[in-house]
Formats: structure tokens, sequence, C-alpha cells
């Protein structure tokens, strides 16, 4: 397995030079974000989320399904990330690398484990019929920063999509088409947002929000967290590289807060703007 | 089932009878594993694990291998009959991957790693019994492996884990209070009082964050007495029993601690 080839001195130098200064080689802040960029696709949780050269898509399906019996009365939400060598070629298929297993358990534990969707309101008939949602992360261009990129695809998909009307009489359940009568959205509890940071191995070097591929390959230890726009922490992700302050982390979490804030409004500006351009037909 | 256990009842005490702050029983044993070159297990109360470290030696894997320092190779086995449900984990269990490798990068900086270019040094960690604070008792126990192999580091790294129970603070959790409550681990380098690790699963309010993981980085130096203490007996019983140790004469201190200069290097 050949690893990736290093980033070159002078290369290397350059980065590290012109971050103790402040600057960045994109001309970025150092707590500055690349704008997102959301493009909705024709249907209904569908969503293409790119951060400077970074892409991911994200899509969600529902289907109906009989619930496993130790939870009757509640839905299933499975995420699917397929990191393939098409982003990059530091990964590759068989077994995960180290990156990869961070990435799909910080999918898992952002969307999935901090109670995104409610999930008692994807039941349907209790221990008869649930919903399944399938969330689908596709990982198109990795430029630095794809978990971010990802958990901002993952979260506006699910916020993007509606799932079919059901109607319940007694046993019997009709699953009304779109067409018929108009989607409903998923019942979700919270919104969080993933943000990482980059720390280098000189102790004067502030951090960075949103590293490029390069500042993170250069980096010496992330920090990420995923928070929402109510100021509540999901998850903290600080896994070993370069030890920080106390004070330091707390300061970084103070940030996050601001940046989640901005990243909520831009969020639901652009599904507003996508809602107003869609025709629902309802007859 | 969980719902109906009292995680702190009205007279301020857990439903294991420790205090909010208690931090639960540890017990350190550092006697040698078979032909492993440093070996060590832990308890905090009935999670348990052991650890044993093989190397600085030369890599199994030649290409893996980097010029300049050594790498870490970290496995964790989770035994099946360490929880409640008998359940056999595969090697390739996305949890079990992610604790070696958040084990790993923990150490990574840690290690004097440039001591050893082209080596590898290899830490199998057995999860034995599981209760609650499965990667504190993991690093807690690796850190003392690496220091009974005689692997150079810069600092212990001690960790702790903590929740909080609707505005009061808990340290180390049980299984029970796990599946309960908004939990963080943190680990500590004492002497730097640098934070190496962080991790929260669930969701919790900024302010609440911040009381829990300021209390954890002083429990982290709770836990640094301990095991330091620990290394320390065991070292002293190493050397009673080769004879080479200085005779303790009436007035003598024999555990006067060998203060390092405190001044390190910023790595």
């Amino acid at each position: 397995m050949p690893r990736p080839p290093s980033p070159s001195i002078p290369e290397k130098e350059f980065v590290y030079g012109a971050l103790k200064e402040g600057l960045r080689v994109d001309g970025r802040l150092p707590l500055e974000m690349r704008t997102p960029a959301l493009a909705f696709g024709p249907e209904l949780g569908w969503v293409e989320c790119s951060l400077g050269k970074t892409r991911v898509l994200a899509q969600v399906d529902a289907k109906m399904v009989k619930p496993p019996p130790e939870r009757p009365l509640e839905g299933i939400i499975s995420i699917h990330s397929e990191i393939s060598p098409m982003a990059s070629s530091d990964y590759e298929l068989g077994r995960p690398s180290d990156e990869e297993v961070t990435i799909t358990r910080m999918l898992d534990k952002v969307l999935r484990r901090s109670d995104v969707v409610d999930k008692e309101s994807l039941c349907v008939l209790a221990g008869q019929r649930v919903w399944h949602l399938r969330l689908t992360i596709h990982c198109l261009a990795d430029a630095g920063n794809m978990l971010d990129c990802a958990c901002l695809a993952g979260v506006v998909a699910l916020k993007h999509f509606r799932r079919p009307e059901v109607e319940v009489v007694g046993e019997e359940v009709t699953v009304h088409h779109p067409s018929e009568r108009a989607p409903v959205p998923l019942s979700m509890h919270h919104t969080p947002y993933c943000l990482t940071f980059a720390y280098f191995p000189d102790a004067s070097t502030k951090p960075v929000l949103d590293p490029t591929h390069l500042e993170q390959r250069l980096s010496a230890g992330m920090l990420s967290i995923a928070l929402n726009a109510q100021r509540e922490l999901c998850v903290v992700q600080k896994a070993g590289g370069v030890p920080l302050a106390a004070d330091e982390i707390l300061r970084i979490v103070d940030v996050a807060v601001d940046k989640a804030k901005e990243l909520d409004k831009l969020v639901e500006q652009r599904l507003k703007e996508d809602w107003a351009g869609r025709t629902v037909e309802v007859r | 089932m969980s719902s109906r256990i009292e995680i702190l009842n009205d007279g301020g005490y857990r439903s294991d009878g420790r205090r909010q702050y208690e931090l639960r029983d540890i017990t350190i044993d550092l006697t040698p594993q078979g032909t492993a070159d440093g070996s060590a297990s832990i308890t905090h109360g009935l999670t348990q694990v052991s650890v044993s470290i093989f190397g600085p030696r030369e890599a199994k894997q030649r290409s893996q291998t980097l010029h300049d320092r050594a790498i870490l190779n970290v496995e964790v086995n989770v035994l099946p009959f360490s929880t409640g449900d008998r359940r056999r984990r595969g090697r390739s269990d996305r949890r079990i991957l992610e604790l070696a490798a958040s084990i790993k990068s923990t150490f990574e900086p840690v290690v004097q790693t440039s001591l050893y270019p082209r080596s590898q040094i290899d830490i199998f960690v057995s999860v034995l019994q599981q209760d609650g604070g499965l990667l504190q008792a993991c690093i807690n126990a690796t850190t003392l492996a690496l220091a009974s192999a005689g692997v150079p580091m810069f600092d212990f790294v001690c960790a702790v884990s903590g929740g909080v129970h609707s505005a009061a603070p808990l340290l180390d959790l049980t299984t029970l209070e796990e599946n309960d409550l908004p939990h963080v681990t943190v680990a500590v380098m004492p002497r730097t009082k640098k934070v190496t690790l962080v991790t929260l699963e669930t969701r919790l309010h900024v302010d609440r964050f911040a009381d829990i993981f300021r209390l954890a980085c002083d429990a982290g130096q709770t836990i640094h007495a301990e095991m330091r203490r620990a290394v320390k007996e065991r070292t002293r019983t190493l050397v009673a029993a080769m004879g080479a140790g200085p005779r303790a004469g009436p007035g003598e201190h024999m555990d006067r601690d060998v203060v390092m200069d405190d001044t390190i290097i910023d790595y």
C-alpha cells in the first residue's frame, strides 16, 4: 500500500510560516469558513454540498419496514457513507483507514446518536410498520475537511426530505402518493453543525477553522465540535494530537457557537429559497 | 428499565453508593505478562483492561515504517464475556477501530517516538470487563504499560470520564449512568496540565460542558497520583529484589521524589 506523498519541505515551510503570521494560502482569515454552497436536486432529500472544492452528495429515501421486536415504537435510521478512491487517492477500498473510520463514526454520532430525527414520529403502526430512513452520503471530492461537509450535507438532506403522508384506519395503512397529498417534513429535534479546527505543531500558531487538504496534512491535531444554534454541544472530538490548555478548548467552543449560528441562518435561508421555487401539486 | 434507577438521590448518593465527585476503586497491577516487554492491568470499579507492550522492535511490515520515528500499532480486543450480553465483536467493528485509533493518536505525541526511527511499538489492549469508562481505562492502562516497558514518554496521560445529571456533574460513570447521561472523557497530561483528548457523545449545553470539563481536568490529577504511586511502588520492589537499591538507613528518606526539572520543551 503506497503512502500518499507528503508535502515538500519548501511547501511545508511556506505554509507554516504564513500561518504563523495568521495568513492562509487561500487568503482566508484563520477562523473563516469557506462558504458552503448547497444545491438541491429535483427530488426532495437530494442535496449536494460543497465547501470550496470538497463536494459531498447526500440523499435520503424512506421505505416501510417491520420494526425489530425490541424497539416496536421507533423508526429506523441508517447512514451509509461511501468514501471511495473517487474522492481522493488517500482512500481505498477494503480495510478502512483511520481517517475513514473517524468520518463514519462522527457521521453516526452527529446524525443518528444525537437524536436529530424524532424516531418515534417515524412509527406508523406499533410493532407492525415503521419508516426506515436511509441516508446515503457519497463523497465526491476531498479538498480538505470532508467531515464538516458530509455532516452539513446529511443534516440539510434530512431537513429537505419529506416523507409521503400515511393514513391509518384500524389495521389498514394507506400511503398517499405525493401527487395526491402533500408529503410531510420529518419531525426534527435540532440541527447540529459540525466544525473542525486544525492545530499545528508550533504552539504559537493559531488554530484554523475548516482546514484545506494541505492544512489538514500539515496539522498536528484536529478538534471537531458538533453543535446546534441553541448552544447545545452534540459531539466534541479531539482524539490525541497536540495537547491543548483547558481554556483554549473552551475558547474554541465559544467560537464554534457563533459559527454554528451563522451556518444555521444560511441553511434556513437556502432551504426557504428552494422551497419557494418548488410547486407541489395537490389535487 | 434504566429509567427506574435514581442516578442521584436526594441524599446526594449515586446508584452504587458513591458521592458526586467520588471515583471508583482503582487497582493497578504491573506484574509482567508472558513475554511482553511491558504490561499493566487496571481496574476502575468493575471495568478491567489489560495492556501488553511489545517493542520498540523491527516492524512486521517494513513498508509501514517511518524513517525518522517509531510507529505505534494499537490493537484492541474486546473479549466476548466482558459485557452483560455475550457478544463477539469482530476486529473490524467500527467502535473498536475508533477506540484503537483514538488510543493511537493520543499516545503518538506523548511517546518519544523520534528516539526509535524505523521501528514499531505494539500496544495490545484486552478489555476483560466493561462497566463504563472504557476509553478512560484503556488510556490509563496503556500509559502504565508503556511506563513499565521503559518506553520514554514526555508525561503520563491520565483519563477520566464525567457526566452531567440535570446540572449536577458526576465523575467516573458506570454503564448504568453512561446510558442515561451525557458523558465526556478527558485525558490530561498532569505536569503541563494540557488536554490531549476530549470526547463528548451526547447533547449537552455549552455552559454545562465547561463545568464538567474543568472538573474532569482536576480529577485527572488524582488519577495521576494513584498511577505514579503504583509505578514507584513497582520499581521499588524490583530494585529491592535485585539487591541493588540503596539501603534505607535511619533518617534517610527512601521515597524522596526525584523531581524532574519542570521546564518541558513545548512539542
